[in-house]
């Protein structure tokens, strides 16, 4: 009996997208940011010494009992309906079966047959502004795992000395996000891939139902690909390669599965069906268990709980106040604001909409909020290695600095002075301003003697102004600002100039 | 072993019998009566709560050598419990008016419940020497009304067996006979309440763990409606199925105890939101005129033992004569209740024992040889800790729920559950209650279905209908069957009655148990006198952890 190849030279992308089309599914798990877990009240915070957000209802001892927690519930029928699915009148939870040191009582508590949100879709808008539609499958209810940390030197629980647990995560509750598969996507798969992900964590932020951080797993993906012949519509193989926890890790782990199925396929092997890891070194993905689809967790409904009964008028009220949906809002704000795509990519990117929605609600023009957001605040987080959002400067603060700009007080290179100040907690722009004494001089006497003397030392650049080169003036405003400190209006330095020598500005 | 038997001598005289004023009691008197007297001498300052404890805590010693109920006896803590009741009840006023009417009444507490304190083990070697963190809400109860917690009693493991002989620390031994079993897996509870170490004591009811135990040691135990006692802290075995109940002496004992056990839990989702209804009123109601009883078809005849059987009989007798309506009603789905029963609960005990692996508390055993994976640690683990009957059914469960099987077995079993239901909805149009048997035999001989589980379940074919529909149960002692050696052992009689009507229950209990009472004294009275060991206290009673 020859073995079967399973392993092969992964073709390049564009050679497999010849041959093959992807199949792509996604799991996307969603911790919520409710103050306790899922089933217990026990806190739900993050980075705490382990196993110290715990109790025993969350350590599973004997005699505990789980009790849904309503917030958590709320929170999945508000995605549920952000996702445009069907809400379950009345739905169960079902336990998981599987023994794992992670899982206290060795079974998750899940929905299996009966999720709380069905059938729904997502409008998820490519780099080109192209819209594609993602059919999700259902949204359900369950609880976290605890985190294991692995003593040695694989990482990994095989061949580790000893394994430590943390409960903190046990139990926190959780929404798995489970698409239909996605077809035709072709090229594109690995591109609609990452705004898929991009998309539910910004519906999630947008919601508030989620601290939406993926470096801390609140936002965790598992992407199943698989590959059939151009022409062929039915499914191959899959593989589903585990906790992608980075928009480009998605992107880049889509691609590369694609490309390593093709290499298989073409070379006549078959694929494995496991699970697979993302390196983020190499950009490509092991091997890790064998994954069957007769897996057997011995589902059976939660005797511990009573089903979750969803009434329309609950349904109707998180209905009307839903949020504006992120794709909307952005579409709204590019076209009001007047930015260009590229700009308006770069603000998301940045992670800036909300500072600068807020900036412009508060009175600032759009390109103000801009520029300041995009360009001084940012390059200080850069700086101070933070997030500009997180850097503490508030959208009072922009419009107040760019008020004192256009009442002439300050120049932009002062404001640029007092908003670092601002950062490092010297008060208010103005109080900056006043305490610093860094308003522009605009005292006429002090700023013509420092014109005069500019002038005196200058002779030639005079002589430039007077036979009609007015860009000459330029060469006069730098000793004019070093004599007042920086703090003469170059206009008004300009004006000077052209009155002393008789010319008409 | 045979019993070490003595016939019932005039040693004492309780209050009961009542024609005698006496001016003390001597503690073999006090702790022969019932909780609700005793409960009235603490009150009429007669007595002490620490003189009452300190009673049931000689009695424990003189006889628990023998009978075992106890796994772990609590002398100190109680008698900072009774010693406490009475500071406040010598301080008098409000303080001593707040106190509740069983406080300083000792119990014991099945170790099945977890409580502060005090090991729990569940009857296993699994949770040898595991302490828990928290405790039950129904022994936060009882804490809070002052009733002192006497220890833990005797269970089979994790509560799976009809004998107790499943207990990883020894059998119970049943207190008239001392050669055969308690009943199970309350055997502990009933026996300790039988023989006179504790008045009143909880239980769990899974299939008959209370009401089985009371039927063959001649004591009273209900199985309230699921949700109506919280389960929070209660080691689950099958938790669609489990319920926590009282054990007591007599009908109204049953009834205070439940009272104070009962009532909505926020930390138990399946626990019901009503009222504690006065159950204590509906036991001391003897009136009968009207109240329509109804014999269930199914539960009478073929595997019934003949002395149990007229037992039955000589009850509806009692009943009607006394105004009750006897009619006959059919349940036929009740004939396939064990079958869905022994899928139902492997099922869910198969899940709920999964947690014991040896990773975060009690046993962990390490594998003999070969390499320290968790999995083989855990596997080890679960091999030593359990006992083979708890092993069956994780087995029995877990092929129950596996995939491919479970619509066969798992599903039908909730489906015959619907059936069971609707028979006992029909059965409820015709009757107020019902009545049966509470167990098709009197206490058979240790060891004599040890090797025989199908023999052994067959024990609740009664009692588990109850626990599939949700419906409250009681037994209530129903006289003595006499075997060919002229040897008395009690027989109990089951009422059942609609999901939320557990004081219809007590109304019919109360009143047969003042039926049968033609006698001086009431049927638990006539146990045989037990031997006592002073000294010889076997090693399971102990103080502490292990």
């Amino acid at each position: 009996m020859t073995e079967t190849l399973t392993e092969a030279q992964p073709l390049s992308f564009e050679e497999a997208l010849e041959r093959y089309e992807p199949v792509m599914g996604f799991e996307v798990h969603v911790e919520l940011n409710t103050a306790t877990k899922m089933f217990s009240s026990a806190p739900n915070a993050f980075g705490d010494e382990p196993n110290t957000n715990v109790n025993e209802v969350c350590l599973g001892l004997p005699g505990t009992l789980p009790v849904v927690n309503g917030k958590a519930v709320e929170s999945a029928i508000r995605l549920g309906l952000a996702l445009n699915c069907q809400i379950a009148p009345y739905c169960r939870f079902a336990r998981k079966q599987y023994f794992y040191p992670d899982t206290p009582k060795n079974w998750q508590t899940s929905q299996y047959d009966e999720p709380i949100a069905f059938d729904g879709h997502l409008d998820v808008e490519l780099d080109d502004g192209e819209i594609f539609r993602v059919e999700i499958e259902r949204a359900h209810m369950e609880e976290d795992a605890g985190k294991l940390t692995h003593a040695g030197t694989s990482g990994r629980i095989q061949g580790a000395e000893y394994s430590l647990v943390d409960y903190n995560r046990s139990g926190v509750p959780l929404i798995e996000i489970v698409t239909k598969p996605i077809t035709g996507a072709g090229e594109r798969a690995p591109e609609i891939a990452r705004a898929y992900v991009s998309a539910i964590r910004d519906i999630v932020k947008a919601l508030d139902i989620s601290d939406a951080r993926m470096e801390r797993g609140n936002v965790r993906c598992d992407a199943n690909v698989s590959l059939m012949p151009k022409g062929s519509s039915r499914f191959g193989t899959r593989s589903e390669t585990k906790n992608v926890n980075s928009m480009r890790a998605v992107e880049h782990a889509v691609h590369y599965e694609i490309r390593r199925h093709a290499g298989i396929l073409a070379a006549g092997g078959s694929i494995v069906q496991e699970t697979r890891h993302w390196q983020e070194t190499t950009r490509t993905t092991s091997s890790g268990r064998p994954k069957s689809d007769a897996d057997d967790y011995r589902y059976f409904p939660e005797p511990d709980l009573v089903p979750v009964t969803v009434t329309e008028e609950w349904v109707a009220a998180l209905r009307a106040e839903l949020p504006e949906p992120p794709a909307e809002r952005r579409r709204r704000l590019r076209q009001s604001w007047g930015y260009t795509d590229a700009e308006f990519r770069d603000v998301i990117a940045a992670g800036l909409l909300d500072a600068i929605e807020e900036t412009v609600e508060q009175g600032a023009a759009p390109a103000v909020a801009r520029k300041w957001w995009m360009g001084e605040i940012s390059r200080l987080a850069n700086a101070r290695d933070t997030e500009p959002a997180e850097l503490g400067v508030s959208p009072a603060t922009i419009v107040e600095l760019n008020g004192l700009i256009e009442q002439g007080r300050i120049n932009d290179k002062i404001a640029r002075q007092v908003l670092e100040h601002h950062v490092d907690g010297e008060g208010s722009p103005a109080e900056i301003v006043a305490a610093r004494g860094l308003e522009v001089v605009s005292d006429d006497g002090a700023l013509t003697a420092a014109v005069e003397k500019a002038m005196a030392e200058n002779p030639d650049v005079v002589e430039k102004v007077a036979a009609g080169k007015l860009k000459a003036i330029g060469a006069l405003i730098g000793p004019v600002m070093k004599e007042t400190r920086g703090q003469a209006d170059a206009g008004k330095v300009r004006e000077i100039v052209l009155q002393k020598l008789g010319i008409e500005g | 072993m045979r019993p070490m038997l003595r016939t019932h001598g005039s040693k004492f005289r309780p209050s009961w019998m009542g024609s005698e004023k006496k001016m003390t009691t001597t503690p073999a008197e006090l702790v022969r009566l019932t909780a609700a007297q005793m409960a009235a001498k603490l009150r009429a300052g007669e007595i002490t709560a620490v003189e009452l404890t300190q009673a049931h805590l000689d009695r424990i010693a003189a006889v628990d050598g023998t009978i075992n109920a106890f796994l772990h006896v609590s002398a100190e803590e109680a008698l900072e419990t009774a010693a406490e009741v009475d500071k406040i009840r010598a301080a008098g006023g409000t303080g001593a008016q707040a106190l509740h009417p069983l406080a300083g009444v000792p119990i014991a507490v099945k170790d099945l419940i977890v409580t502060k304190g005090q090991p729990t083990t569940a009857g296993s070697k699994m949770l040898q020497g595991w302490m828990s963190p928290y405790d039950a809400t129904v022994v936060e109860k009882i804490r809070a009304a002052k009733l002192p917690i006497l220890g833990k009693t005797n269970l089979d493991e994790f509560a799976m067996g009809s004998s107790t002989e499943h207990s990883a620390y020894g059998p119970t031994r049943n207190p008239w006979d001392t050669g055969r079993i308690p009943g199970g897996s309350g055997g502990g509870s009933a026996a300790a309440v039988a023989a006179f170490e504790a008045p009143l004591a909880l239980g769990t009811d899974t299939g008959g763990s209370i009401r089985q135990p009371g039927a063959v040691t001649g004591t009273v135990g209900t199985k309230p409606t699921y949700g109506s006692v919280s389960r929070y802290g209660a080691i689950a075995m099958a938790s669609s199925l489990d319920q926590i109940g009282p054990v007591a002496r007599t009908v109204e004992d049953a009834a205070l105890l439940h009272e104070l056990i009962g009532g909505h839990d926020p930390k138990d989702s399946t626990s019901l939101p009503e009222e504690v209804p006065a159950f204590s009123e509906h036991a001391r109601n003897h009136q009968l005129t009207g109240l329509r009883i109804g014999i269930i078809k199914q539960l009478q005849g073929e595997g019934y033992q003949a002395g149990v059987l007229a037992r039955f009989q000589e009850a509806l007798e009692a009943l009607r004569s006394a105004g009750a309506e006897i009619v006959e009603v059919d349940c036929p789905s009740f004939d396939y209740a064990l079958g869905a029963y022994y899928l139902i609960m492997p099922s869910e005990a198969s899940s709920n024992l999964a947690r014991y692996d040896g990773v975060r508390y009690g046993t962990r055993v390490l594998p003999e040889e070969g390499p320290l994976t968790i999995e083989r640690v855990m596997g080890a683990t679960r091999a030593a800790g359990f006992g083979e009957e708890v092993k069956r059914r994780i087995i029995l469960g877990t092929y129950a729920l596996s995939a491919g099987y479970y619509d066969a077995y798992y599903g039908s079993a909730q489906k015959i559950r619907t059936l069971i239901q609707r028979d006992f909805e029909a059965a409820f149009e015709q009757a107020d209650v019902l009545i049966s048997p509470t167990a098709p035999t009197v206490a058979f001989p240790l060891g004599a279905k040890l090797d025989d589980p199908l023999a052994m379940y067959l024990n609740d074919i009664a009692t588990i209908p109850a626990n599939l529909a949700g419906v409250p149960g009681i037994s209530v002692p129903g006289g003595l069957s006499y075997d060919e050696n002229e040897q008395g052992l009690p027989v109990g009689i089951q009422f059942l009655a609609p999901a939320r009507e557990d004081a219809r229950v007590y109304h019919a209990a109360g009143a047969l148990e003042k039926l049968l009472q033609t006698d001086a004294e009431p049927l638990w009275a006539q146990i045989p006198e037990l031997a006592e060991t002073a000294g010889a206290a076997s090693s399971s009673v102990v103080e502490g952890a292990n």
